[in-house]
């Protein structure tokens, strides 16, 4: 982690309402890296991808993208800082209205008044990339869940972003599509030259493209690591968390009043029967 | 003892309301200005238009026209014991412009186009079509609510102009060919009796406040609705609902308002 940092969060605290969501973060993330950002589910992951874009702002401490603090953006300028940042949401977010050609051409037609012949060669280009040129012509409800997802990324890469932000990329796909993705999404930040932050449940294909990991539990981070150092972690949630152990530090039970044991000796001796 | 309880709740109650009207007034004037963002498109204004107002046209024509029949009827039966039926055509013009017009086109625009409203932009935020909208650098107050909320308060009064006409010539062929009341009395009587400032604008006014209004809580109730399928469904039920009973206070106060 020595290369120089894009995103950089320091001591991150956010709560909705009196419910703590995290609790002083700190996070590092490199320029041209895939970092994923793994835990249990309600565990702030989606909420940290949304600091950092800028959607919620942190009650108390610090986010700096590309040395720039973000609390310090407000209106147009976080517009302009968003131009340079795509997301891929974890239900596409299509436009139901609008074709897949549509789709990805709609940030370009927003921002640019580019000639159709030029829009036309620069979404099919990334349709291209993403293997769904054939299928531009198609609304998104004539669209299989994998290939949804992969208008969507084509839609978050138009614009050549700097960082790009996947929210949970595999869930509800079929093994092959969650491997076209994974690979699509390694591929692109490679070939953009991009930084890319992954939330992610499906830890096999998330190591697989993965450079770097934080795993967060009760709203601070409790490992991080390269994939392989993740797997050696002295953190028994973080072991729980990668081998997918039902029991552990997350418990099995939710807390009762009473142990059961002692509940079923009582009610027995109550005569009653529970 | 329950009095006692039942005032500081009441005072409870409005304080807590208080931050949601401002939330909602915000909501509304950041969209009506948001004309002057670079993301709204009047492409998608005369969309919009042709959505609610067009589309709406057979309802209202169907509703104006029988609205214009009964009232003959009702307003024959009524004129002809003081043997003034030659002032049916007043009767008819004068309660449709001022009132019925206005208040019956917004009732129905809150249940076609209010309700459909909330329905496309509560789901476009359950399915994160907001969100990445947001993430696009786009504003969705500019691109989606704006259009919609200028095509409705454009569209009533419209609609209203178009309720009146048609109630009044189905007054009339009730009145005239069946009810047998002179035709040039009907007509002579109402054009002394209707002004153009009294009543006519007047019921055009209420009928552009009334667009504001259902459209407004249309767009606010879509944009804060829990996203939800269950969500999606109550804040439709709600926006019809809100917007109907307002419509109704609404007029009762503008009616008062004009009347003095």
């Amino acid at each position: 982690m020595a290369a120089e940092a894009l995103v950089e969060l320091e001591n991150v605290c956010f709560a909705r309402g009196s419910h703590p969501v995290l609790a002083g973060v700190d996070m590092r993330i490199p320029r041209g890296a895939i970092v994923a950002l793994m835990g249990a589910s309600g565990g702030g992951k989606t909420t940290m991808l949304n600091l950092m874009a800028g959607t919620l702002r942190p009650q108390s401490g610090q986010i700096r993208i590309a040395g720039q603090n973000l609390q310090k953006f407000s209106g147009d300028a976080m517009y302009a800082l968003r131009r340079q940042m795509g997301m891929l949401f974890q239900h596409s977010a299509l436009f139901t209205d609008l074709t897949a050609f549509e789709n990805v051409a709609f940030p370009l037609r927003r921002h640019f008044r580019l000639p159709e012949n030029v829009l036309r060669k620069l979404v099919m280009m990334k349709l291209e990339a993403v293997g769904l040129r054939g299928a531009a012509g198609l609304f998104p409800a004539e669209l299989s869940g994998g290939m949804g997802r992969r208008i969507a990324l084509a839609r978050a890469v138009i614009m050549d972003p700097m960082l790009i932000f996947y929210d949970e990329p595999f869930t509800g796909l079929d093994p092959i599509s969650v491997g076209i993705i994974a690979s699509l999404i390694k591929r692109l930040n490679t070939a953009l030259g991009a930084t890319s932050v992954l939330v992610s449940h499906d830890v096999e294909e998330t190591f697989s493209i993965a450079d770097y990991g934080f795993i967060l539990a009760g709203g601070k981070i409790i490992a991080e690591g390269t994939p392989a150092e993740l797997r050696n972690s002295d953190s028994a949630l973080a072991r729980q968390f990668l081998g997918g152990q039902p029991d552990g530090p997350v418990p099995f039970h939710y807390p009762a009043r009473q142990d059961y044991a002692a509940a079923l000796r009582d009610s027995h001796a109550a005569g009653e029967v529970i | 003892m329950a009095m006692l309880e039942f005032i500081p709740q009441l005072g409870r109650r409005t304080l807590q309301s208080i931050p949601g009207l401002g939330a909602a007034s915000r909501f509304l004037l950041t969209s009506l200005l948001s004309v002057f963002n670079r993301h709204f498109s009047f492409q998608q204004l005369f969309r919009q238009i042709y959505g609610f107002g067009v589309r709406s046209l057979i309802l209202m024509v169907v509703a104006a026209f029988f609205t214009g029949m009964v009232l003959g009827f009702q307003g024959y039966y009524a004129l002809v014991r003081f043997g003034a039926t030659s002032a049916l055509g007043t009767l008819v013009a004068l309660s449709l412009l001022r009132e019925l017009g206005p208040v019956l086109t917004a009732l129905l625009f809150a249940g076609r186009a209010g309700s459909a409203l909330t329905a496309e932009i509560s789901s476009m935020k359950a399915t994160e079509q907001l969100s990445a909208m947001e993430m696009m650098a786009v504003n969705p107050l500019a691109w989606v609510v704006a259009p919609r909320l200028w095509a409705g308060i454009i569209s009533v009064p419209i609609l209203c102009a178009i309720f009146d006409l048609v109630g009044i010539f189905g007054g009339y062929l009730i009145s005239v060919p069946v009810l047998g009341v002179d035709g040039g009395t009907f007509w002579a009587q109402m054009q002394s009796n209707v002004t153009f400032s009294g009543d006519i604008l007047t019921g055009l006014f209420k009928a552009l406040c009334f667009g504001v209004v259902v459209t407004w809580i249309a767009a606010w109730k879509g944009y804060t609705a829990r996203p939800t399928a269950e969500g999606v469904g109550n804040a439709t039920t709600l926006s019809v609902v809100t917007a109907s009973l307002t419509v109704l206070g609404l007029d009762f106060i503008l009616t008062a308002l004009l009347f003095s």
